[in-house]
């Protein structure tokens, strides 16, 4: 499989690398039989590093399907999912997952919560013991102070409220300098006010460590602020309908999402999905139609 | 202050009822003018305690040491079980009938095969308390362990942690509340495994003092017996409490903000 990727490397003279994260005809089908369903029609995707990606659809649509998969938590069912230009199971990246709950270990403060992917990961958790109480402490502190949280390592988790569980599962996701994030709807729970706070903080964090970024979400506001590129996925069996740039200057702001391009931006793709679950027959006039 | 007079309010309340329960126990024995072959009173029951002390300790010795000897070997197959049958699907579906079986047998009617197997005395009274405490400690580690909520494990598995990895840090801490819990259950029933086997087949232990005692009709000291059982048992009950508060606190934290 690495030849053939090669060879498409060298042919393609669009791209200048490998693509960082490649769907070929990947798909997913639950159950056996009869009863099968295909959560995720066969779907080709090239990511490239560095790139914020975000996946927007109606629900079922396979969105976590495609975020699980690029974990390697789930197989595809037929095609292959190729990860820094290895199939899956067999990569070298470290990867970072956030979902919506934070499921923060409730019997260890936040310090030693952000602490857990150190003590698990190579090559952190060689040295972890002589290291916990001077470098990895300092690591924390740093992150803690990005995501705002500064003061409160020494806090449990039920101290704090949900905005800050969620800022603090964020640095558990990015203790350990991951090539890649995965966002599982991580600010879908939170108020209005705290999720575009969450935004400001995960750009800033995205613009100064410049990884990977794949974002499953409901909220099309969120796709436009946050990503650099959006794709739209149709009603189950998910297939990808639309992918694009997003223009927008950075780093974004709230009073941003105002403007005219953008509203322009979240109109076209709140249409394109409303015509995707018109497909399902829940939603059955076409959009732009009064 | 107000939360020192709120504890006092508490315990008062419940220290009031124990004093009260023997109160009204000695008046009614006193009032029904009720003999002492029957139902003794406290006082009568605290006088043989005291007089029967030297004789009564030997065998208070012998039935905490089975008790204890049989809880600690029941906890450690129990945990080794709860972990086994947590960490697995499979494991959790073939196994959970076999040990429902097991648990539905009354624990007494095992008592005279291992008197078969091992003679009457010490053994049995081990066995009979070990094999009372491993079921209600298995099922709650296990529950602990498969409970996991499925998020946690995908973040985990995305770390490339290792089962053991996802266990030491994650599952085990996690179900140390259910195993505590468990453990209180555990201590009381091993207390009830070991007395048993004592009454059946045994020529020591409080179960067999009692037996003894009862059949010489001395029945203040059939009731002293239980007296010391209930003591053994509320102490052990309290230790393992007061182990419990410390190691998983961050489970109980609701009733400590209650009254901050």
């Amino acid at each position: 499989m690495n030849a053939q990727l090669r060879a498409a490397e060298a042919g393609g003279g669009a791209a200048p690398t490998a693509p960082f994260i490649e769907f070929e005809n990947a798909s997913i089908t639950y159950g056996k039989g009869a009863r099968a369903v295909q959560a995720l029609a066969p779907t080709s995707l090239k990511i490239a590093e560095g790139e914020f990606v975000a996946l927007v659809g109606p629900s079922g649509c396979g969105k976590s399907t495609i975020l699980k998969m690029v974990g390697e938590l789930l197989k595809p069912s037929t095609g292959f999912v190729f990860v820094a230009g290895r199939e899956i199971g067999a990569n070298p990246i470290r990867i970072g997952m956030a979902y919506q709950n934070p499921t923060l270990l409730p019997w260890l403060n936040i310090r030693d919560n952000v602490m857990l992917p150190l003590k698990i990961v190579p090559p952190f958790r060689q040295g972890f013991r002589a290291k916990r109480n001077s470098e990895f402490r300092d690591r924390v502190e740093t992150l803690l102070k990005q995501v705002g949280l500064t003061g409160f390592a020494e806090k449990y988790p039920y101290q704090l409220s949900g905005g800050m569980m969620q800022r603090a599962n964020l640095c558990r996701a990015l203790v350990h300098d991951p090539d890649l994030l995965l966002l599982d709807e991580p600010f879908g729970a939170l108020d209005q006010f705290t999720r575009e706070e969450l935004w400001a903080v995960m750009q800033d964090l995205w613009l100064s460590k410049k990884l990977t970024v794949i974002l499953v979400t409901h909220d099309l506001r969120e796709a436009a602020y946050l990503a650099s590129r959006i794709c739209v996925m149709s009603a189950r069996p998910g297939r990808i309908l639309d992918d694009q740039i997003v223009e927008l200057p950075r780093p974004r702001t709230i009073d941003m999402t105002f403007q005219p391009d953008f509203v322009e931006l979240n109109q076209k793709l709140r249409a394109m999905i409303v015509g995707a679950r018109g497909g399902t027959g829940i939603v059955s006039h076409p959009p732009g139609a009064a | 202050m107000e939360r020192i007079l709120d504890t006092l309010r508490e315990k008062g309340a419940s220290t009031a009822l124990i004093l009260g329960f023997f109160v009204a126990w000695e008046l009614f024995c006193l009032v029904a003018n009720i003999s002492d072959i029957l139902l003794p009173r406290p006082t009568q029951i605290i006088a043989a305690l005291v007089k029967f002390w030297p004789a009564i300790w030997p065998h208070t010795y012998q039935t905490l040491y089975t008790t204890l000897v049989g809880f600690s070997i029941g906890v450690v197959i129990g945990l080794f079980l709860g972990v086994l049958i947590g960490s697995s699907r499979l494991a959790y579906d073939t196994a959970y009938p076999l040990l429902v079986g097991f648990s539905s047998i009354p624990k007494v009617a095992v008592v005279p095969i291992f008197v078969l197997w091992y003679g009457a005395g010490t053994v049995p009274a081990i066995l009979t308390a070990m094999i009372i405490c491993i079921f209600p400690i298995v099922v709650n580690v296990a529950t602990g362990i498969a409970t996991v909520e499925p998020e946690l494990e995908d973040v985990m598995k995305t770390l490339k942690a290792s089962k053991l990895d996802i266990l030491w840090n994650v599952s085990l801490p996690r179900s140390m509340p259910y195993f505590f819990a468990a453990l209180k259950v555990a201590i009381t029933l091993a207390f009830v495994g070991s007395v048993v086997a004592e009454t059946v087949a045994s020529n020591r232990g409080i179960g067999n003092m009692m037996m003894i005692a009862s059949s010489s009709f001395n029945v203040p000291l059939v009731f002293a017996g239980l007296f010391v059982l209930a003591g053994l048992g509320v102490t052990l009950y309290v230790l393992f409490s007061l182990i419990e508060h410390r190691v998983t606190g961050w489970a109980h934290r609701k009733t400590d903000l209650a009254s901050p």
